[in-house]
């Protein structure tokens, strides 16, 4: 019964006007609230994957049906090419990587607008909403890639040395997600509109991403520039550890260049506007 | 006061408020603001919701806040536990402080009971851990032990409240904010909710505790704030608080017109306290019969819409408080209806504040505490200094045996 407060819940906690920079205060924070971040995470799975019918196969079917689509459509009528990997198997990989990404980036911009609640009722650290909706999209893309095994038997395929370098692209694919979810996250909740705005963004991101295609279809410094897109480094990073293909270095260190800019600036951003995010949502 | 652990220093927060109290932009308002004029957008009003408030809460102090509806007591709440930031001053807390500010935050319909008591835990601020040693007697206290591996879209209203407020009533940050969660309806609810402040009180917690129930107020707390528009008018003994904030409720000539927040789907227009001859009248001998009538106006159909009638003695006891549902009468309906309160002669000589409060399951649309009369004792009454809330006429007989 006795009040066991522990040293660390007896520090003085501040709330003024200005604040709402990173730094160590703030991490310390995020530690304190790490299991409300897990609760995110969590929460997002049971809801992606028992809200649909399908469920779990919804994650497989999504990338299968527009490989089948795009094999098709693509790899016969125009002849794209694939890096030396069999179109199916390229866009299966392609495909999977993209609607995990996706379905990170427009739920971690949803996640605080569809309950305003969470903001205007209770305090916690904001960006663990988006932060750990983004994590659930691990899980999405693991479970997609199990189906590669047998199309890769099915085309007589052998899984390269680089498969095991998996988890570390699964790592990427995470903080890339997370990175571009946070900016959504804060825009969405200061300007209401930008979902619609977001819908076709996610499409046009869709055709400057290698996924349908491979990114050495670009030459020279233009190839370099359509690398700033991290989600360029992410799709083939995915492709070369699965399937084998070449990797083109430069690209990769300038994705992830642009990820570490974009993620540090959105947490930046978030941070600074989230104390009026009670006020404006 | 050594032990201080909240202390707001110069606290002061501006909300803008737009025409339709929209407060977030558009994208397309931001980029049309780049070509336009800056006066040329439409200016937005803005309230002051507290303006220069400043105290202290030692540890263990229950703290009381009283206050007209919009005198910024949420506000406070909201700055103590950091869900917003003062434009101006500090707020400084010793420890985290929780705010219970409503029940079931964070609950989804399609997880099961057990789910989102993890959850709704975990919003609040409680540990896993806490959390799974409290996870029982959190399911016996709401009653749903069988429905609790169900989807919480398939409980009623009623289990889901119960279910939210058990949960709440678990959570025991170091400072806890609490505003007045539950209203109209469940007096069961309301019991238990009382019953937890006092626990929390007793355990030496601090707490900050908003409420229009002025008896409870007297009863709890250590001490009382009484906020209006945004600054502290009064501060010290609750019950002289209280009966301080009750006086200051003007009677305005047995009429008075309230207003209604934006976005709530129902609400009291105009509340007129009328004698026995259909007159607006302040006073009452204490023979008379009390009316009250009540201008309800319903936006939209509101399932399960009740609305009190409270009346509070002037040291914040309440004496009558009675719903339309109570007894099972039929639902209010949309539009606007006349709402007619009788009351037989039943109080003591001295002076009353009513309050009215418009509310559904989900809570409070509207509580404001309306208007003041003053019972007058019969011209033949004995000055006796007897203390009574009730003093119906009676009648004695001597009967010889």
């Amino acid at each position: 019964m006795a009040a066991t407060a522990a040293p660390d819940h007896e520090e003085w906690i501040e709330n003024g006007p200005s604040g709402g920079r990173l730094g160590r205060a703030w991490l310390t924070e995020l530690w304190e609230y790490r299991e409300l971040g897990a609760f995110f995470a969590w929460r997002e799975l049971k809801l992606r994957y028992k809200q649909s019918v399908l469920g779990i196969a919804w994650v497989l079917l999504q990338p299968l049906l527009g490989m089948i689509l795009f094999s098709a459509l693509f790899a016969r009528a125009v002849d794209v090419p694939s890096d030396g990997a069999r179109y199916p198997l390229f866009a299966y990989v392609g495909l999977a990587v993209w609607a995990a990404l996706t379905a990170g980036v427009s739920r971690a911009g949803e996640i605080l607008t569809e309950d305003p609640n969470l903001v205007t009722k209770v305090y916690f650290p904001r960006v663990l909403a988006p932060a750990g909706t983004v994590l659930a999209s691990g899980l999405d893309i693991l479970i997609a890639l199990l189906l590669v095994g047998p199309l890769m038997a099915i085309y007589g395929v052998t899984p390269p040395v680089e498969l095991l370098l998996l988890p570390l692209c699964v790592v990427g694919l995470l903080l890339v997600a997370f990175a571009i979810g946070i900016w959504m996250s804060a825009l969405q909740v200061l300007y209401r509109d930008i979902r619609y705005a977001m819908t076709f963004g996610l499409q046009a991101w869709l055709f400057a991403s290698p996924v349908l295609y491979p990114s050495s279809l670009i030459s020279g410094d233009l190839r370099l520039l359509y690398f700033v897109n991290p989600a360029a480094g992410i799709v083939e990073s995915f492709r070369a550890c699965v399937l084998g293909t070449p990797l083109y270095g430069p690209g990769i260190a300038i994705s992830a260049a642009s990820l570490v800019t974009l993620a540090l600036t959105g947490l930046a951003y978030f941070k600074r506007v989230e104390r009026s995010f009670a006020d404006r949502i | 006061m050594g032990d201080v652990v909240v202390q707001a220093d110069g606290v002061a927060k501006r909300y803008r408020i737009g025409e339709d109290y929209q407060t977030y932009r558009t994208l397309r308002d931001a980029v049309g603001g780049l070509f336009s004029r800056r006066d040329a957008r439409p200016r937005r009003a803005e309230i002051w919701a507290l303006d220069d408030v400043s105290f202290e809460v030692s540890r263990g102090e229950v703290l009381g806040i009283v206050g007209p509806n919009g005198s910024g007591k949420t506000t406070l709440l909201k700055l103590v536990s950091r869900i917003t930031a003062p434009t101006r001053g500090v707020v400084r807390t010793r420890g985290r402080a929780g705010a219970i500010l409503e029940i079931g935050t964070g609950f989804h319909p399609e997880l099961t009971g057990a789910e989102n008591i993890l959850l709704n835990a975990a919003v609040l601020g409680m540990p896993r851990r806490e959390a799974r040693r409290k996870f029982g007697d959190i399911v016996d206290f709401a009653g749903v032990g069988p429905f609790i591996e169900t989807p919480l879209k398939r409980y009623s209203s009623g289990m889901r409240m119960r279910l939210a407020f058990a949960i709440a009533s678990q959570v025991e940050p170091p400072i806890l904010a609490v505003d007045e969660v539950l209203a109209v309806g469940d007096a069961e609810f309301q019991r238990r909710c009382l019953d937890k402040m006092s626990e929390l009180g007793g355990a030496g917690r601090t707490v900050l505790f908003v409420s229009h129930d002025h008896g409870a107020i007297t009863r709890l707390c250590t001490r009382a704030i009484w906020l209006d528009r945004g600054h502290i008018r009064a501060e010290g003994n609750p019950a002289e608080v209280v009966r301080d904030y009750l006086h200051s409720i003007a009677s305005k000539g047995g009429a008075v017109e309230l207003d209604i927040d934006p976005g709530s789907p129902a609400g009291v227009r105009s509340v007129a306290l009328v004698s026995a001859n259909g007159d607006p009248s302040t006073t009452f001998g204490r023979d008379q019969p009390l009316e009250l009538r009540l201008d309800l106006e319903a936006f939209r159909f509101v399932p399960g819409l009740d609305v009190a009638v409270q009346i509070f003695a002037s040291d914040g006891i309440r004496v009558i408080h009675e719903a339309w549902l109570d007894e099972s009468r039929p639902p209010l309906p949309e539009g606007k209806t006349l709402l007619t309160f009788r009351m037989p002669a039943l109080l003591a000589p001295g002076r009353y504040v009513v309050g009215v409060r418009v509310g559904d399951a989900a809570g409070n649309h509207q509580a404001r505490e309306a208007l003041s009369f003053e019972v007058l004792p019969l011209p033949a009454d004995p000055v006796d200094g007897r203390l009574r809330i009730t003093q119906p006429p009676v009648s004695w007989s001597a009967t010889p045996l």
